[in-house]
């Protein structure tokens, strides 16, 4: 029964992440660009809801999306402040303005909110459990899961079947084919990050509902992981993402378990390295050739 | 259709062009114009800047100097993403599908600048002309072979229905009987009553399918004409055609 327990909080963990790993693919297809800020969003949406559920006394689901549009508009900002007035300098300058970006975004907080840890409020989401024989779900994990399966749906529904969705792709495949063929690819690279963003503000109350403390540095270790989650299932692929982020939440939890508490970190960065000596696209990458 | 050529206003006229790649000077004054209908080609040596002008006149790149009008509206400066929707479309050198799609999808995606309730019609109408495309609706781009990807890269420029299609090396990296097929395709076209302009290393094959060409000689026009003409033409026979 613990393997069980184990591998719902794997699921649990792995979805989060699945749902942080979605933003840093999105911008990489769409924008070619490791936004390493990401993981400081997910930090902002928590302490937006954190302020609107403790201070502001505002219902849990207005917080919550108070949290999604806040982190839009920052998703968008620094897109536009940041990293758009790059679009035509070298990858190197790009990926130092996000660490950057990140830096800023952990001072600013650090400013606001200071260093001393929140306790993020979860009486909201831990209402009651499920139990199915032995095997006691809480109900953040059961809102966790289902949440991110929600959201990858929906995703996937946008990506496939919707104008905009498709759009998205042809600039994630070829910026300059899709030009040509009317798509604003500036504006097409703000949406990716509003997006991504909102997914990352979402992340960031899930992931406080399972691990309360909050503070500047929350987003840091999950972004990193989140990371690595999309290079292991295949960055730019965003069924990679999801079940880069999931694969790697068990293995994390499995590491933690039955290997060493102390290596769980370490477990999954060896995977990682692992996978990609084999798979250097990572598990649903696909290089595509030229035909002739 | 033949009794508008050179007679009314030009459909697309440029005038004295200059297009630089940092301190490469690329395009060294180009002009030249295309009437409705017409097909008109440019042929030259590799670097000669035959993809440059086309590249330009699509807004992909800015020119330091000289205008573009089409239709009578000057274009330059627009971009890339606003000129399909001016009536302008190309058909990038190396066919740049996109090879995650489908070729329904790619379809679609041509006919972006389009309101959604005349894709229909239209897919109906490339379908038509390409037979094959049809059979390949469902099949992922990247796995078709050169020759389909070409018809499809063709394909999705018909689908914004274009005032002026432009084709960038159509023939490039194809097998000749494939080579044939292009330019039979492109003769269709032109007589459905489209108006091409076409880039082409295969000389041979784009004067025989145009009505006018320009020579083009690192960066400048060395000649210009009718094509059948420059196709009996000694200079070009030499420089272009091997003989």
């Amino acid at each position: 029964m613990i393997f069980l327990d184990n591998l719902i909080n794997g699921l649990s963990l792995g979805s989060i992440y699945a749902i942080i790993a979605l933003g840093y693919t999105m911008v990489y297809g769409i924008a070619k660009m490791l936004n390493f800020a990401h993981g400081d969003v997910i930090m902002v949406g928590a302490y937006i809801a954190f302020c609107g559920l403790q201070y502001w006394g505002i219902p849990p689901v207005f917080a919550f999306l108070l949290a999604m549009v806040v982190c839009t508009l920052l998703g968008i900002t620094i897109e536009g402040l940041a990293y758009r007035p790059l679009r035509q300098a070298t990858s190197l300058a790009v990926l130092i303005t996000a660490i950057g970006m990140s830096y800023l975004l952990q001072n600013i907080a650090l400013m606001i909110w200071g260093a001393n840890p929140k306790s993020f409020p979860t009486t909201f989401i831990n209402g009651a459990s499920l139990h199915l024989g032995k095997i006691n779900i809480s109900s953040a994990t059961l809102i966790t899961i289902l949440v991110s399966i929600v959201i990858m749906v929906l995703l996937t529904l946008f990506t496939s079947k919707t104008k905009l969705g498709k759009a998205m792709r042809c600039v994630s495949e070829d910026r300059g084919a899709a030009e040509l063929m009317g798509i604003n690819v500036n504006r097409t690279i703000s949406l990716t990050f509003a997006i991504g963003s909102a997914l990352a503000a979402i992340a960031g109350i899930l992931l406080c509902s399972s691990y309360p403390i909050l503070q500047p540095t929350t987003g840091s270790m999950p972004g990193i992981k989140a990371f690595t989650a999309a290079v292991f299932g295949g960055i730019g692929s965003i069924p990679g993402a999801m079940l880069g982020g999931v694969l790697l939440g068990i293995i994390e939890i499995f590491g933690k378990a039955y290997i060493s508490t102390e290596l769980g970190d370490a477990i999954v960065f060896a995977v990682l390295i692992i996978v990609l000596l084999f798979k250097p696209a990572g598990l649903l990458g696909k290089p595509m050739r030229e035909k002739v | 259709m033949s009794e508008i050529k050179g007679q009314d206003l030009p459909l697309l006229k440029v005038k004295d062009l200059h297009v630089y790649y940092g301190a490469i000077h690329a395009v060294k004054g180009i002009s030249l114009e295309v009437h409705e209908g017409e097909i008109v080609t440019l042929i030259g040596a590799n670097g000669a800047g035959k993809s440059t002008t086309l590249n330009t006149i699509a807004g992909l790149l800015k020119p330091r100097q000289g205008s573009i009008v089409l239709g009578g509206v000057p274009v330059d400066g627009t971009g890339a993403s606003k000129m399909v929707f001016k009536g302008l479309s190309l058909c990038p050198e190396g066919r740049r599908i996109f090879q995650h799609m489908t070729v329904r999808e790619n379809l679609e995606m041509g006919a972006y600048s389009r309101p959604n309730e005349e894709i229909e019609a239209s897919l109906e109408d490339v379908f038509r002309r390409f037979p094959r495309l049809k059979e390949r609706e469902k099949q992922i781009g990247g796995t078709l072979s050169g020759g389909e990807q070409q018809m499809l890269a063709m394909a999705r420029a018909l689908m914004s229905k274009p005032k002026l299609m432009m084709l960038d090396e159509p023939s490039m990296g194809l097998a000749p009987i494939l080579v044939d097929q292009i330019f039979d395709i492109i003769q269709e076209l032109h007589e459905s009553g489209v108006t091409i302009l076409l880039v082409e290393q295969n000389a041979q094959m784009a004067l025989s399918v145009a009505d006018r060409a320009y020579v083009l000689e690192t960066g400048r026009i060395a000649m210009s004409g009718d094509a059948s003409e420059l196709l009996q033409n000694d200079d070009v026979q030499k420089a272009y055609l091997g003989n």
